[in-house]
Order: C-alpha cells, then structure tokens, then sequence
C-alpha cells in the first residue's frame, strides 16, 4: 500500500512560517489521572511511519478511553490518516507498539500479530468509515449485502441472521431500509455513508475510527450524520477516533483532541481549550484560520 | 469542597509575540451549597476566571483544587481526561453563549445531560420539558432548532440544560443578560433550590440584584494594568 494522499513532510510549508511557541502561556504538563481509575481501551506509543524518503509519522502517541471521542485535526499532510491507517492495523509501521485492551488482547502488541491474528482483530473489534464510500465499500452489491459482508466473514451462514443482522445495523446508523437492496453506486453521498457506517457497526466493534465521515456532504446531510453518530456513540459507548480538518465537526463530536502537523502532535488537549485557548502557534493559526 | 490559590491566566498571542494578562493571581474558597459572585470591572477577567476552573483555558499559575467524590484534583493542572470526567458527572457551565449542534430539537438539546448520565429517554425528555416549562420557553419551540431562537429564548435553553441535572459545582457566566423580568425570577427561585440542595455556585451577573440573597461571598477581580505584558 502507498501514501497516495500524504504529502512529503518535508515539503515547504505554504502559510505563514510558524514559530515554536517561545513560551506557553498555560502549564505546560498536566498530572496523569487521579479520578480515572479504568486504563484507556486503546493505547498507540511511538509510532513512526515512513513512505521511502517521507516521514509521514514520527514519534506519535495515542490513547482513548471507553466511550470517548478523541478528534485528530491538521492539515493535508499532516500525517492523521497515516495514523488511522495504523490504527485499523492496515498499514505496519516502522516503529512502534498498539494495545487494545480488548477480553484475550490485553497487553497484547497488535503490531507484532501475524496477518492473519491482525486481520482477525480489524474484523471484530475495529470499524471503519473513510471519507470516500468508494474505499469502504462495494458500490455493485447490494447496501444490505455489503453490511451482512461483514458477519460472512465470522461464519454466520443463515440467510435469516445475516438480512436481520443487515436491517439492525442499517437502522441504527437511520439508513432508509426500502433501499436496503438498492447497491451503494445509486445513492447519494449521505445514504453511502450511513451503508459504511452500518458495514463498520455490524460486528459491534470497541473502536470506530472515521476519517472525514463528513467531509463532501452537504451542510444539512453532515448534520444529519452528526446526528447519528453521536446518539450512536452515546449508546453504544464505543471508543470513536475522528480524523477531520473540519473544526466545526470536531467541536460537535470530539471531546478531546489531538494537533497534527508534519507527522508528529503538536499540541493535544480538550477540545474546547484547544478551540479558544490553543498554546501552540500552529494550533493558534489553525485556530484563526476558521471561518 | 473548591480553594483556589495563586490562581492566574496570561495569554501568549503568537503573531502578536505578547503576553496579554487576563486576571491577576486570585484566592478564595467555597463550600458545598455556598455562592461566590464574581465582581470587577469589563475585561476584569470575570469570564477567563470561569473558564479557567472549567478549564476551557489552561490557567499559567496558581491552583484551584477541587474535592471529587473519588478524591482532590487540582483543576488548573489535572490530567484532561479527569476533566472531562468532571464534566459528565460533576461540573457544569452556562454561558451567555448557545452551541447547540446542528438539527438537533430544544428539548432533545436539554434532554442530552440526562441521556448522557443513563437516564431513560421518557424520563429524561419529560423532566427537560418541566424545565423548559418553568423557565417559560414557549411549548411551540420545544421541537424546533434552537440556532434559530431569539438571544434570550437561546438563554433560556441554555439555562434549561445546565439546570435539568444539576452538578455539584456549577459556573454561571452572565446567564441572566437577555433574561426578561420573569424568567429571570424563575432562575433566581431555582437556584435558591439547587443551593440548598448542595450545589456550590460561582456566577459572574451583569445584575447581580436579582441573587444578592443568595451571595455567601464576593470575589472582587481588580483590572489588571497593561504594562504586565512582556
């Protein structure tokens, strides 16, 4: 696989030149967590990733908690969707370690699995909604088909279980069920991302990752996903990592947030704080640079 | 249950490359159930001192420790997910300022607390509706988009959120400023309630008349002079 959509790191930046913030103007360094006492469900550490020459990737962690939204923002290139590629065991890295604290997995390297022990992991315990439907899914099969795909795949085999499975994880992402034998290629932009939502919901997965879920919708339609998106996370309680340059859905979403910029993290907090008090220059820029 | 010591905010404006001071270092403390009214001039840093115990800004000095019921944290400097967790359970914020998401109702918009902390959907859309009820947002809205109200049917709906579940400390940023006379009477009698009930509140009001009765202090913010700045 090849990093069609990143850039070099190491291209010249177009705006203004930014500074490294000469001091920071709220503590620098937070304690580590009193209150909460559960470990977070998903813990990345060090990750590197390099494309030949490119660093995409250098010396980033992660970590999310059950039922949180962590929200990843930055600009093309940034390197957020290199890191959710890692996440959704898609891509290995050149460095790094990825535990999911998931019944048989605790403490486990994901990284270090064999293909097989890892694909078995992104079926079950992983969804995943890309921004193009094209990527997520198969646009001739049928939409209710390319979500009981996903159950085929851990053997269920009864035509019954696999449509009523289809029609439950269709309902729940507010997918229209008359067109759920319509194939993905005759429905607009909005339905083909409830079809992927669904798909990635079907196993239940812990962990959702979204990359621009919204991102060429229309203003009413993205609402709308927002909408299901966040009663689904409210019910469901799945750990949701949301990849957006868009700051208005991570606002609505996220409840903390990660500040990406040429492969490493350059500020993270919650995402109030880094919306109206961001301490790096970037995140500042980034900040101001809303409409 | 709350001491603020030294605590302080100083903005750093990169493509200024200056310090902008927000409110010099401030100490007090509160109780369960007790009142603090935040008093000082414009641009005192009446509002920044709210944010900072929310940590919607990160404070530069100082401390603000809070009693949890699962211990004490230090607000200024406690880990970010310990924030968030003080959020869903214990702290909560109104500001003059409505950021509802998108299609989403009134009701459900106030509902959305009580939902987040379990409770049924009827139950929680019913005590919304009292709330709503009580602070006199016409019924006719109930189901329509706030993002389309008038500035003080938003405040109202502002109001009925922060209310609907109240946490044990809650912050008050001019909630009263688009208020009519009566609404503002129905929220002074329901924080009179929610006072006795335990909750410890720290409100900045543009007219402070209507909660003079319920004020256990005063935090009095002086201006801060501009030659702070580096």
């Amino acid at each position: 696989m090849t990093a069609t959509s990143n850039r070099p790191s190491s291209s010249p930046d177009k705006g203004v030149p930014v500074s490294q913030p000469a001091r920071t103007h709220g503590y620098a360094s937070l304690q580590p967590p009193v209150l909460t006492t559960r470990s977070p469900l998903l813990v990345a550490s060090g990750l590197v990733k390099r494309y030949g020459r490119v660093t995409a990737v250098e010396g980033v962690e992660v970590d999310a908690y059950e039922g949180e939204v962590l929200g990843i923002v930055g600009e093309s290139g940034s390197g957020k969707s290199t890191v959710l590629r890692l996440l959704n065991l898609q891509e290995s890295p050149d460095a790094g370690t990825y535990t999911l604290d998931l019944p048989g997995l605790a403490g486990q390297d994901l990284f270090a699995l064999d293909r097989f022990a890892r694909r078995d992991v992104q079926t079950r315990s992983i969804g995943v909604v890309y921004q193009n439907p094209y990527l997520g899914l198969r646009m001739r099969f049928t939409s209710s088909g390319n979500v009981a795909e996903r159950l085929l795949i851990t053997g269920e085999r009864s035509y019954a279980a696999l449509r009523a499975a289809a029609r439950e994880s269709l309902a729940a992402s507010e997918f229209p069920l008359d067109r759920m034998d319509d194939p993905p290629r005759l429905l607009s932009g909005g339905m083909q991302q409830r079809v992927q939502l669904a798909k990635a919901l079907a196993l239940k997965p812990r962990l959702l990752l979204l990359d621009e879920p919204t991102t060429g919708l229309d203003v009413s339609v993205q609402a709308l996903v927002l909408d299901t998106l966040k009663r689904l996370q409210r019910e469901r309680s799945m750990t949701i990592v949301l990849v957006s340059h868009d700051l208005g859905v991570i606002r609505a979403l996220a409840d903390r947030v990660l500040v990406m910029r040429n492969g490493r993290v350059v500020e993270r907090g919650l995402t109030d704080q880094i919306l109206e008090d961001p301490q790096h220059a970037y995140t500042q820029q980034l900040v101001h640079a809303r409409l | 249950m709350l001491h603020v010591e030294r605590l302080t905010k100083t903005f750093h404006v990169d493509h200024l490359g200056r310090d902008i001071p927000a409110f010099a270092p401030i100490d007090f403390q509160l109780a369960p159930g007790q009142f603090a009214l935040i008093s000082g001039a414009n641009g005192a840093g009446k509002s920044s001192l709210l944010r900072c115990l929310y940590r919607t800004y990160k404070p530069s000095g100082g401390s603000a420790h809070y009693a949890a019921h699962a211990g004490t944290i230090d607000l200024a400097t406690a880990a970010d997910v310990d924030i968030a967790l003080l959020r869903r359970e214990e702290l909560s914020f109104v500001t003059q300022f409505l950021r509802s998401r998108p299609r989403v109702s009134a009701l459900e918009w106030v509902a959305e607390p009580l939902l987040n902390a379990g409770h049924a959907w009827d139950a929680a859309v019913e005590s919304a509706g009292t709330m709503l009820d009580a602070l006199g947002l016409k019924r006719a809205l109930w189901s329509a988009y706030p993002s389309t109200f008038s500035g003080g049917e938003q405040q109202k709906v502002n109001l009925a959120r922060a209310l609907v579940y109240p946490r044990r400390l809650l912050l008050l940023d001019e909630p009263t400023a688009s208020l009519d006379a009566a609404a503002r009477a129905s929220l002074a009698e329901r924080l009179a309630a929610i006072k006795d009930a335990g909750v410890a509140m720290i409100g900045v009001f543009h007219y402070p008349q209507e909660v003079m009765h319920l004020v256990d202090h005063e935090v009095r913010l002086e201006g801060m002079t501009n030659d702070v700045a580096a």
